[in-house]
């Protein structure tokens, strides 16, 4: 039975469920919480700093979404696990984006263009 | 194959239990619960016609404050779920009270956040930016608690030695729960607090 | 406690053979029960929609007619489209989810059957509540699509519109939990072999549906969040004297409402698909072409909202963009006809009733494309919009799309589920006069609707000379009542005294067909291996399959516990929504307790009698 089962497995895209062993370790979830402390440092700094002014948007954005990454990538530990957990999620996330850029092109960058 | 047919939990074809990925679904249908909550402060954002208004009641360090706090509770949530998984009973229970804890600070920050905005006249009836900021941020927060209560009910389970390494899933999916909710914040802040 | 509970029902469980009786119908976790539950329940607000239907049909019948009241005729058209979409065909085809999907895949039961429960309950009591505001006279009365003002508290005083948005916050939350059992079912207890592109035309199309349900429902469920709070503590989300955009309502309706319109008639297109070619004898045509089309009719589905909002006035660039995303949904759509029409081409056709079901669908639904098409252009919808051109449209294809497809799936999978042939004699009947009736119906809509006649208008003048559609609808209507009597005749008639039929009574080539009808509870003795696509039409294949699942288990497979839960925690979700119309706050607080409390009991009950 085993060989169906893997046949199975592989073609779901998933890998077998990770053994403990591979998870890391505690000292590994220490630095990313230090880096998700910098990342919000630097989001911070560049909220004050007016010489950033003209891409704070992206910048900002780009940070944000950063440590998104980083949490649902380590801290969920998407990164290690089936990969239809990546798709489920990301089908989700990429509707919600869309959804949340659409409307706001609707309503706070069409009616500058006069369209 | 035969003893997967009688067993009560076959071998999944992923690997993985259905519990796991059945809330990774409902992650994946939050992500647009709070799409829509987002999108319709976009949609406002800007186009309140009465006072008070963001730029007037915002303290981006105060709210920094509350949301590394936060950061952090993801933080002892990965060390007790790895506690757990490794069969330490107590540091498992120490770093889910640490969640809860820093739970609560986050609500007690952002409580008199709330607090000072409502003594400036911000309330959920008095404009648009009122209510989308309130709804937004209080759903936010509903999910804190309920996180909360679950990590208290998971911290009594494992001292009561009903959650040990064999059944970790638990935590882990509980993990999932707050960490979600964590990234939700990331993204309240950066498009709430941030971006005025 | 957990282990009180735990006692009283491993005895349910263990035991040979099923447990009959009232009190193990409403404890079932077993998904046949609740999707038999489900489809009955479905039929009986099928009947109250039909005649909430046929009030309308006769108050239009003359112009200037006064057999019931505006308020009244807004109450029953409000009525009739919330009814039929959330109360009739969403749950209907979650009856034949319930019923076929872990039978298609080879599983024992859905990943949650307490959860499965809990939704089946939930809707129950969601459509019931909804209902009982006829009692109070205070029917919702604006429209399913309830718009922004008129569903605010200075234009809607009443409760009716609280009836509203409370039932279906509440029927979201089955949905919901549906979507989340049915995409875990299917990605995770596929039998052995059955990988996903070998899974049956409709699994995948409930799988692409699930998916729909748990990305749609959470819009719908925050925008209805927003006009609740708008309505009972003042905010002004949608309140354009504050600032709020009623527009944005729209937007989240339709953001909702497009991908809905799939949920209804994706999973007909499922059934037609595993249903035209078992009666042609062929396999169907270009399977991985219907499966990513289904998908891209998905993903496509969440770009095209607003179309249903050209006459807002959202301007030439907005308005480009959507018409070209219609347009586009409109390929995959069409592929999918060729499809079916090509797996008919050269086969051995037989015309059972389910083929002739489908095949009405394939022409009908097509009329319904067809004007649907013309709505992807803006410049026309600006003539046609609130027209009964549009009621004609979306008639054709959720009546002759959704319903016709679940009919069909109805006669197809009736002798699975009881062991007996429907009549086909009747069945026949049925097909013809909803064939008729749908068509007399609302064909001539189209015609009343270009002459100008609007939607949602309790009567029209003399002078708009649509006497002639609207007596010619009213006729039609009542044919097509006729047609869903002689069905419940039918399914009556023959669950009792039907031809009985074997296990694979059309042979038809997928696994729910490798098990004795009706089934054992457990499913299958032992999960059986699969290697093909048409597993049953492949000789070799057959035999190995049947010789493992016609048999009897060995040992008694373990099965879910039945729990009490399930339909407690509905109730209690149900009274504490209920209490959100008192807009006090500490009663709605309290209302929040039982819901908790039943939620932590089911935490703690155990799913699986002990030892599993």
């Amino acid at each position: 039975m085993s060989n169906e089962m893997t046949e199975n497995l592989t073609e779901a895209g998933a890998e077998a469920p990770e053994s403990h062993g591979n998870h890391p370790t505690v000292a590994f979830y220490i630095w990313i919480g230090v880096a998700l402390a910098v990342l919000t440092g630097v989001e911070v700094g560049i909220f004050y700093m007016d010489a950033f002014e003209a891409f704070e948007v992206p910048l900002l954005v780009t940070l944000s979404t950063g440590k998104l990454v980083l949490v649902v990538m380590y801290f969920m530990h998407l990164k290690m696990d089936a990969r239809v957990l990546t798709w489920l999620f990301l089908a989700g996330a990429f509707l919600a984006v869309f959804m949340v850029t659409a409307l706001t092109i609707l309503y706070q960058v069409l009616p500058d263009l006069g369209g | 194959m035969a003893h997967a047919a009688t067993t009560a939990h076959p071998p999944t074809n992923t690997g993985i239990s259905n519990w796991k990925l059945g809330f990774w679904t409902f992650i994946g249908s939050e992500c647009l619960f709070f799409g829509t909550l987002i999108s319709t402060y976009m949609v406002y954002k800007g186009k309140a016609v009465t006072g008070p208004y963001p730029s007037e009641l915002f303290d981006v360090l105060h709210t920094t404050m509350s949301t590394t706090i936060l950061l952090f509770s993801s933080l002892a949530m990965v060390i007790a779920l790895h506690a757990v998984q490794h069969g330490k009973k107590s540091r498992a229970i120490l770093f889910l009270g640490l969640v809860i804890l820093m739970g609560g600070g986050f609500l007690y920050l952002e409580g008199e956040s709330y607090l000072k905005y409502i003594g400036y006249g911000l309330t959920i009836t008095s404009s648009t930016f009122g209510s989308t900021y309130f709804v937004l941020t209080g759903t936010h927060k509903l999910h804190v608690i309920i996180g909360m209560i679950w990590m208290a009910i998971l911290a009594l389970q494992i001292g009561r030695g009903k959650i040990t390494a064999r059944n970790a899933e638990t935590v882990e999916i509980a993990g999932l729960y707050w960490h979600f909710v964590d990234i939700i914040w990331i993204v309240i802040f950066t498009l709430v607090y941030l971006i005025q | 406690m957990s282990s009180v509970g735990l006692e009283t029902h491993t005895a349910h469980a263990t035991s040979h053979g099923e447990e009959t009786g009232l009190w193990s119908w409403i404890t079932t976790v077993d998904h046949k029960r609740i999707a038999v539950m489900y489809f009955l329940t479905a039929t009986f607000f099928f009947l109250v929609g039909g005649v909430e239907a046929l009030l309308i049909r006769i108050q239009l019948l003359r112009p200037e007619n006064s057999f019931i009241t505006p308020e009244m005729y807004n109450q029953l058209f409000t009525m009739h489209g919330t009814t039929m979409i959330f109360l009739v065909a969403m749950p209907m085809a979650v009856a034949f989810f319930n019923f076929v999907v872990p039978l298609q895949i080879g599983a024992r039961d859905v990943a949650f059957p307490r959860l499965n429960a809990l939704s089946y309950w939930i809707f129950l009591f969601g459509g019931l509540y909804m209902n009982a505001s006829f009692i109070f006279g205070a029917a919702p009365n604006a429209s399913w699509t309830g718009y922004a003002t008129l569903t605010s508290s200075t234009y809607s005083p009443g409760h009716n519109v609280d009836f509203w948005f409370i039932g279906l916050s509440i029927l979201g939350i089955a949905s919901l939990a549906g979507g989340v059992n049915f995409i875990t079912t299917i990605v995770n207890m596929r039998a052995p072999g059955m990988k996903m592109m070998r899974m049956p035309l409709f699994t995948w199309m409930t799988f692409v549906t699930s998916f729909l349900l748990i990305t749609a429902i959470p819009v719908i469920a925050v925008a209805l969040v927003f006009l609740g709070f708008d309505r009972v503590f003042g905010t002004v989300f949608f309140d354009p004297t504050m600032g709020g955009d009623p527009v944005l309502w729209q937007h989240l309706f339709w953001i909702f409402g497009h991908p809905e319109v799939y949920i209804l008639i994706l999973p007909a297109f499922g059934v037609i698909s595993d249903v035209i070619p078992t009666f042609s004898k062929k396999p169907l045509f270009g399977y991985p072409i219907v499966v990513y089309a289904g998908i891209l009719i998905g993903f496509i589905g969440w770009g095209v909202w607003s179309h249903h909002m050209f006459t807002v006035g959202l301007g030439p660039i907005a308005d480009s963009f959507f018409v070209a995303a219609t347009m586009i949904i409109a390929i995959p759509t069409g592929v999918k006809i060729f499809n079916w029409i090509a797996t008919m081409w050269g086969g051995s056709l037989r015309f059972t009733t389910a083929m002739l079901f489908s095949v009405g669908l394939v022409a009908v639904f097509t009329v319904g494309g067809l004007s649907g098409i013309m709505h992807a252009a803006a410049p026309i919808v600006l003539q046609q919009h609130d027209s009964y051109f549009v009621v004609a449209h979306f008639h054709y294809v959720i009546v002759g799309g959704a319903m016709m497809g679940l009919w069909a799936g109805l006669y197809y999978w009736f002798p699975k589920v009881t062991g007996r042939f429907l009549s086909e004699t009747l069945g026949k009947w049925h097909f013809w006069t909803t064939m008729v009736g749908l068509n007399l119906t609302f064909f001539p809509m189209h015609f009343a609707g270009m002459f100008g006649m609007p939607r949602r208008i309790y009567t029209y003048s003399a002078e708009l000379n649509v006497e002639i559609y609207n007596q010619l609808s009213t006729v039609g209507a009542f044919i097509f009542g006729l047609s869903a009597l002689i069905m419940i005749y039918n399914i009556m008639k023959s669950a009792r005294g039907g031809e009985r039929a074997g296990a694979n009574p059309w042979g038809a080539p997928h696994l729910e067909w490798s098990i004795p009808s009706p089934p054992h509870h457990y499913n299958f003795p032992e999960v059986p291996l699969v290697k093909s696509r048409e597993p049953l039409w492949n000789a070799s294949e057959r035999e190995e399959i049947l010789a493992v699942t016609m048999g009897e288990a060995k040992e008694e497979p373990v099965m879910p516990n039945p729990s009490y839960w399930p339909i407690l925690l509905a109730a209690s979700i149900t009274l504490a929504w209920g209490l959100v119309m008192t807009g006090t706050w500490w009663i709605i607080a309290l209302g929040a307790l039982p819901v908790l409390f039943c939620v932590l009991m089911w935490a703690f009950e155990p799913a699986f009698p002990e030892g599993h």
